[in-house]
């Protein structure tokens, strides 16, 4: 073994060559390296859910290339927008996969969220020391969703022009303000060619640098508590004679090599959607965004994107529109309370009682089913199937003080079960 | 393994959501039919000959589909000499060049100018219509959309369903409506082809319901004929709507086939790093 | 020793740095190979789209109205376009021009094979010139007659560009002395009948050049 150095990694340091010390001297590249990659240690025993927080930075970068290159063709205006979508589909060089790749992604982008916020779920990733990396974590998920929806307004479709006037429009219930708030938002009386141009400085410039940034914080946040595992226990309790935790692996070679085969598995899927079944039925580009915006015909039935549905399906169940708009709120702001309302003695599910379990199953079964409802027409038995799903939905987070309290856990080992 | 299995499982209960999340194609489409054997309408569901009586159920004509398919380019090459010949006079393609098509379909530049190309453009324009927009609007009380992305903004079947839905009416200026867009300004263009038919609706509660087409007279195609005349003119708006489709997928087998081999290989890099790991 | 993250009794295998190695360099060329296609899209995304190879499409020109010793300039894929109507002196006066001029056979100037001639062009009476200077790309004037009190009385008639003062005779080649140093380019041109030029084609039945 040279001296200061990691052989499983090959890595020699900053002792290898006179350019590399030089850099070294001015810019902490090997220090970085070596404290964030080659000496940073992560649980051994992470499974299948630990894959979506590197899935999802990859499809960040997807989606800010494809970005960039859609945005040198692309020609922001009510009159040229809708036609410019279609001369990158048809007249610019393989702009056909671009478009898809863009479209794709941002499904792709919600897959990865949902899954890797469900895993925190799962194991409790949420608890101290970890709850400001989870408000970071929802922080990215709510300037996620916007990101998207004011994405989806620049093709200037049919279902582009009416999603942009319906999600206006709950600002509009807000107390006083409303009106006036969403006149200011779109810029003219109704939605249109301000609206649009505006919406695409937000997508192309200010809300990627906010993601970045929140991104960047993160993983900054994660580093410094290090992550959490599927038993919940907590690595730096145990370390070896060196100060290295007993469970702990460095994270390069051992999960550099572990995410790039989730990577490429992922891409396996991309590559199937993108190229066989790019609109995924009705999912992923919606027919009747196909058509041109039409202020004069509403889309029927019109919804939002699948990754929005769940929050639909809540607001369209209640009669009211103020309380509808904000029982949706509610349901998204729910998220930010977790590590509060959490309050089991043990982080994972693995050794959480029935209760705990039984919540967090309905939970899921809601929300996945407040998804399928958001996307049907407003109508009967949709309706009311939704104020069903949604009783769940809420009292998992709101009953929680309670049921993870009074709930049995189990003894959790002091070691991380994994079987090599 | 176990991960492969689960993203596979999790594409493919995604597709039951995609299924499940697809508007219908059109208003009262209920319940589930088997698309293979209600793809092509039954002899007995074209127009029947008038005076029939027998009581049959009535004709599902929401469940007929379209069955076509954009590798077969000898069809679309015949839904484009259809297209210019039927319907360029009052629809355009506006996002399709003539010269795109013709390299796409393999059409000859001689036979592009003479039979597809408007006269006094030029193969690289786009497809235009020769009906002024103001005469259109006079006389239809609307222009006549432009098709080309009428495929994937309604859907295949539901334009085969139109284009053989149409029925006598005497009582619309059209003389005829259609049970796929009722009340629909566009003429039973296609009727010296098809012939033309009535639409017979049975009583039943909560209005009247369409039973089944009767022939009032024939056309110069016999409905197989007709209906193939219909398939490719479909088959040709789906390729219009979609022009890359083809070339896309045939990328994509070597694209997802080159990624498999690539996770193959990475798997058995980490299995080998992951020795180390007890 | 090869055990990471954990002290155990199991006798513990040989690291086979080898296959290690192996796997890496066999992931790490596929994955690169993979890398290097995925970027093949994103490059042709920027060769010019089907909008403009139609609008850079060939241009019919109508010459019938074009006199002697008169210059129209026409547009092709986005460029000025000189076409000169020369009557035979000039043609005739063009190999006088030869010791004075940088490329007088224009070996190292662009032009089709029809146009590395004498006069530069497929007939004499026309000249058809890509009107940017070889320079660095301004639009030269034209000065047609001979003897031209600014040029000098024995300026034989051609082109003088206003940016830095390259000058071209009256086939298009530039003369010593000039910034530019070949000549001005030549076109793909061809014609449809005795009146009607093609910008565009080397031959009216071919496709775009």
């Amino acid at each position: 073994m040279a001296q200061g150095s990691l052989d499983k990694s090959g890595y020699r340091g900053a002792s290898r060559n006179g350019l590399w010390a030089w850099i070294n001297r001015r810019l902490p590249v090997d220090a970085f390296l070596r404290s964030q990659v080659l000496e940073y240690y992560a649980p051994k025993n992470f499974n299948f859910w630990y894959f979506f927080g590197s899935l999802a930075l990859v499809v960040l970068v997807l989606q800010l290339l494809t970005g960039i290159y859609l945005t040198m063709f692309y020609k922001v205006g009510a009159t040229t927008s809708f036609d410019s979508v279609e001369f990158i589909m048809r007249e610019v060089p393989f702009g056909w996969l671009i478009r898809y790749l863009h479209s794709t992604g941002a499904s792709a982008f919600f897959i990865a969220v949902y899954l890797h916020m469900y895993r925190s779920l799962l194991y409790g990733s949420y608890k101290a020391p970890r709850e400001l990396l989870w408000l970071f974590g929802m922080l990215i998920y709510l300037t996620l969703m916007a990101e998207a929806f004011l994405g989806y307004v620049l093709p200037w479709g049919n279902m582009s022009y009416w999603a942009a006037t319906v999600i206006i429009n709950l600002f509009g219930t807000i107390p006083g303000i409303g009106p006036g708030l969403v006149e200011w938002i779109r810029g003219d009386y109704g939605v249109a060619d301000a609206t649009l141009n505006r919406f695409f400085s937000l997508h192309v410039v200010a809300v990627p640098l906010i993601l970045l940034l929140l991104v960047a914080l993160h993983l900054v946040a994660l580093h410094e508590v290090g992550s959490n595992n599927p038993d919940g226990v907590e690595i730096k309790d145990r370390k070896d004679a060196r100060g290295k935790p007993l469970d702990g692996i460095p994270f390069h070679p051992y999960y550099t090599v572990k995410d790039i085969v989730g990577v490429c598995a992922f891409l396996v899927a991309l590559a199937i959607v993108v190229f066989f079944v790019p609109t995924l039925g009705d999912v992923f580009l919606e027919k009747a965004n196909f058509e041109p915006a039409n202020p004069l015909s509403t889309p029927d039935p019109i919804s939002p994107s699948w990754y929005f549905t769940p929050y639909y399906a809540i607001l369209r169940a209640v009669p009211d529109q103020r309380i509808g708009a904000l029982l949706m709120l509610i349901a998204v702001m729910s998220f930010f309370f977790l590590p509060w309302l959490d309050r089991s003695p043990v982080r994972s599910m693995r050794y959480r009682g029935w209760i705990s379990r039984l919540f967090l199953a309905l939970f899921t079964i809601s929300f996945l089913g407040l998804m399928y409802l958001g996307m049907q027409p407003a109508q009967e038995p949709y309706v009311t199937l939704s104020r069903i799903f949604a009783v769940p939905y809420f009292l998992y987070f709101w009953l929680m003080p309670w049921y993870s309290k009074i709930d049995r856990v189990k003894p959790v080992p002091e070691r991380v079960t994994y079987h090599g | 393994m176990v991960r492969l299995a689960t993203a596979t499982l999790l594409l493919l209960a995604g597709a039951p959501l995609a299924l499940a999340a697809e508007p219908a194609a059109s208003p009262a489409n209920v319940g589930p039919s088997s698309a293979t054997e209600a793809t092509k309408p039954q002899a007995s569901e074209l127009a029947r000959e008038p005076g029939g009586s027998e009581q049959s159920a009535p004709v599902r004509w929401q469940s007929w589909r379209a069955g076509n398919s954009v590798l077969d380019s000898s069809s679309i090459q015949r839904g484009a000499r259809n297209f210019m010949n039927y319907c360029n006079g009052c629809h355009s393609l506006k996002y399709m060049r003539y010269q795109r098509m013709a390299d796409d379909l393999q059409i000859p530049t001689s036979v592009m100018t003479a039979d597809l190309v408007a006269p006094g453009s030029s193969s690289l324009d786009y497809i235009g219509t020769a009906m002024p927009a103001a005469d259109a609007i006079n006389w239809f009380g609307k222009q006549p959309p432009d098709l080309s992305l009428i495929a994937r903004s309604r859907t295949v079947d539901y334009l085969y369903q139109y284009l053989k839905t149409f029925y006598s009416d005497p009582s619309r200026p059209t003389r005829s409506d259609n049970l796929a867009y009722p009340t629909t300004a566009m003429p039973a263009v296609l009727s010296d082809l098809e012939g033309v038919k009535a639409a017979v609706f049975r009583d039943a509660p909560g209005g009247k319901v369409f039973d089944h087409f009767e022939t009032i007279s024939p056309g110069n195609m016999t409905p197989e004929q007709f209906d193939g005349f219909v398939r490719d003119i479909v088959n040709f708006l789906d390729y219009v709507g979609d022009p890359s489709q083809v070339e896309r997928r045939r990328i994509g087998l070597f694209v997802v086939l080159f990624l498999l081999a690539l996770t193959a290989l990475a798997y058995m890099l980490k299995k080998e790093y992951w020795k180390d790991v007890h | 020793m090869s055990e990471v993250g954990a002290m155990t009794d199991h006798p513990q295998p040989e690291i086979d740095e080898g296959r290690r190695k192996f796997l890496t360099v066999a992931t790490g060329v596929t994955a690169a190979v993979g890398a290097v296609v995925a970027a093949v899209p994103f490059v042709a995304s920027w060769t010019p789209s089907e909008r403009a190879r139609a609008l850079g499409a060939p241009v019919e020109v109508d010459l019938s109205k074009l006199q002697t010793g008169q210059m129209i300039t026409p547009t092709w894929r986005l460029k000025p376009i000189y076409i000169v109507r020369r009557d035979q002196a000039m043609v005739d006066k063009l190999p006088q021009n030869d010791n004075r001029l940088k490329d007088p056979k224009s070996q190292s100037s662009i032009q089709p094979e029809y146009a590395r001639n004498e006069m530069r062009s497929r007939r004499a009476d026309l000249l058809v010139l890509i009107g940017i200077c070889t320079h660095l790309g301004c639009l030269p004037k034209q000065f047609f007659d001979a003897g031209d009190p600014v040029l000098g009385a024995d300026w034989p008639g051609g082109f003088r560009c206003p940016c830095h003062g390259s000058r071209f005779d009256l086939a298009g080649r530039v003369f010593d002395g000039s910034p530019a140093s070949t000549n001005l380019v030549v076109p793909p041109y061809s014609f449809r009948d005795q009146n009607t030029l093609i910008i565009g084609l080397d031959s009216p039945e071919k496709g775009a050049a």
